[in-house]
């Protein structure tokens, strides 16, 4: 789908004679060129997993998490330029307190997924703003169940049974088609998200990269938490056995 | 209510009442019971001794599903009401589902809170959702929040307590619980002169909303209550076919 948009894309505020705004399709270019996100809803809950490529041997295992909690219940997952994502972050965090405060109850994650695609798309209005530079997967149990949003940076935003965004989008959805994610716990899901991201790291292009992983679940109490070490471990090891076996094909 | 004028130093001067502002003695109730809940008031409106409203209605609509009874200041109450139902009018379109109990409640308890220095009102919500059934919060004078099985308010409410924890019971019926209520409000009449006229009871659950009434002349008689007399003519009258002396009946 990508043209030249030479004239049409220097502002957000310039439509292009076939009616795309050529900055925002720019913006979604940096998601697609950054790690891995993927989100699953299993039948107890979300797994959102990040391959979080290291660009430097010297960085601290752990640092520079890309999996934050947003509220008890939620988290969310950012690919593309992490610093947008933080801010995103920052303001979803916001507007979950803010709507306990004044309603009574945590947010519902319809309505936090609405919020933080409002917020995303006002920045594609102003001439004077630009798009988001990230793609964000939204995981969280509310009364309703657990639910699984993207929103991207033109603002969009919709419900998913899987999901994934970054470089090896493509190939993990395939993946995730496979799966029968209505019988599976999240503790398997766990062990299937690790294989499929271990799955599409490409070895020759990128360099290390850390798996991080988080769940909101029955087992977890329907909070959004880390998934404990035991069991990433063991998603590691898993996911390492089924790379070596598909390699030895 | 308004400190009386000075020409309240005169019994007879009844003129001071007219200005003062309305108030609502009241007797205020709201039950749950096995599938609902069922909010019970009394219908006097007082300025002062002067009974401005003898038929109001003290239970107020803020949703399809959530009612409140208004107790303390009229003007208040009704204000508080009105600003609570706009929001909560928003949120349920925001929500695409109707807004559950305890946000009513939330937002009604914010109000009366923050405003606190300005505002006198008691109140009693009751409604029924989906996820917590049929459910009563209590917000009194100074913005507290508390979900109660029942709960009574108002200046009659007073004579009521002692009535309550001997009458209540867990898992009653729908029937059981009006009868209850309507009990309850005819003897707090009785005995509070700032609470009097019907009894109107709303009845909520998952099958809909009811509206009773109750005249005046359908309650019970309690201790020393005179039986109601048309006019003395009828007693002078009747006398008359009996005895000729029409003091001495």
């Amino acid at each position: 789908m990508s043209s030249i948009g030479t004239g049409y894309d220097l502002s957000v505020t310039t439509f292009s004679p076939d009616g795309r705004v050529f900055q925002i399709e720019y913006a979604a270019k940096a998601v697609d060129n950054s790690g891995t996100v993927v989100g699953i809803k299993c039948k107890d809950g979300i797994v959102l997993a990040v391959e979080k490529l290291i660009p430097s041997k010297m960085m601290l295992a752990g640092s520079n998490r890309r999996i934050h909690a947003v509220h008890r219940h939620s988290g969310m997952a950012v690919s593309g330029l992490a610093a947008d994502g933080r801010q995103i972050v920052a303001r979803a965090k916001s507007e979950a307190t803010n709507y306990e405060r004044i309603y009574g109850e945590p947010i519902p994650v319809k309505e936090l997924a609405d919020r933080v695609a409002s917020y995303v798309h006002l920045c594609t209005l102003y001439w004077w703003l630009r798009p988001f530079g990230c793609g964000i997967i939204i995981g969280g149990y509310d009364r309703d169940g657990p639910q699984l949003y993207i929103v991207e940076p033109s603002g969009v935003s919709y419900r998913y049974f899987g999901a994934a965004i970054g470089k090896g989008r493509q190939a993990a959805k395939t993946e995730i088609e496979k799966l029968k994610l209505s019988e599976l716990t999240c503790r398997q899901g766990v062990i299937e998200v690790a294989k499929i991201i271990y799955g599409v790291h490409d070895e020759a292009k990128d360099k290390a990269f850390e798996l991080e992983l988080s769940w909101v679940c029955e087992e977890s109490n329907r909070q959004h938490q880390k998934v404990p070490e035991d069991l990433v471990e063991a998603a590691k090891a898993a996911a390492q056995a089924a790379l070596e076996e598909m390699d030895a094909d | 209510m308004a400190p009386p004028l000075a020409q309240s130093s005169n019994p007879f001067a009844m003129d001071s009442d007219l200005n003062d502002p309305h108030s609502m003695g009241t007797t205020i109730i709201g039950v749950t019971y096995e599938g609902g809940v069922v909010l019970g008031a009394d219908s006097r409106t007082s300025t002062g001794m002067y009974v401005a409203n003898r038929a109001s209605d003290k239970i107020t609509q803020l949703t399809d599903n959530i009612y409140v009874c208004r107790s303390g200041s009229a003007a208040d109450s009704q204000i508080v009401s009105d600003y609570v139902r706009y929001f909560l009018h928003q949120h349920t379109i925001q929500l695409g589902q109707p807004a559950t109990v305890k946000v009513a409640a939330n937002l009604l308890r914010l109000f009366s809170y923050q405003n606190k220095n300005m505002l006198q009102t008691g109140l009693i919500v009751g409604g029924w959702d989906k996820y917590e059934g049929g459910q009563i919060y209590s917000i009194p004078l100074g913005g507290t929040i508390l979900r109660q099985p029942f709960t009574i308010g108002g200046s009659g409410s007073s004579y009521l307590y002692g009535f309550f924890d001997q009458a209540w019971k867990e898992g009653m019926s729908k029937d059981e619980a009006e009868k209850l209520v309507v009990k309850a409000v005819s003897l707090a009449i009785a005995r509070d002169g700032a609470s009097g006229g019907v009894v109107r009871t709303v009845v909520i659950n998952g099958d809909g909303v009811r509206r009773n009434f109750y005249s005046g002349d359908s309650l019970p008689l309690w201790h020393e209550e005179l039986e109601p007399r048309n006019s003395l003519l009828d007693i002078l009258s009747a006398a008359a076919a009996t005895s000729p002396d029409p003091m001495n009946i």
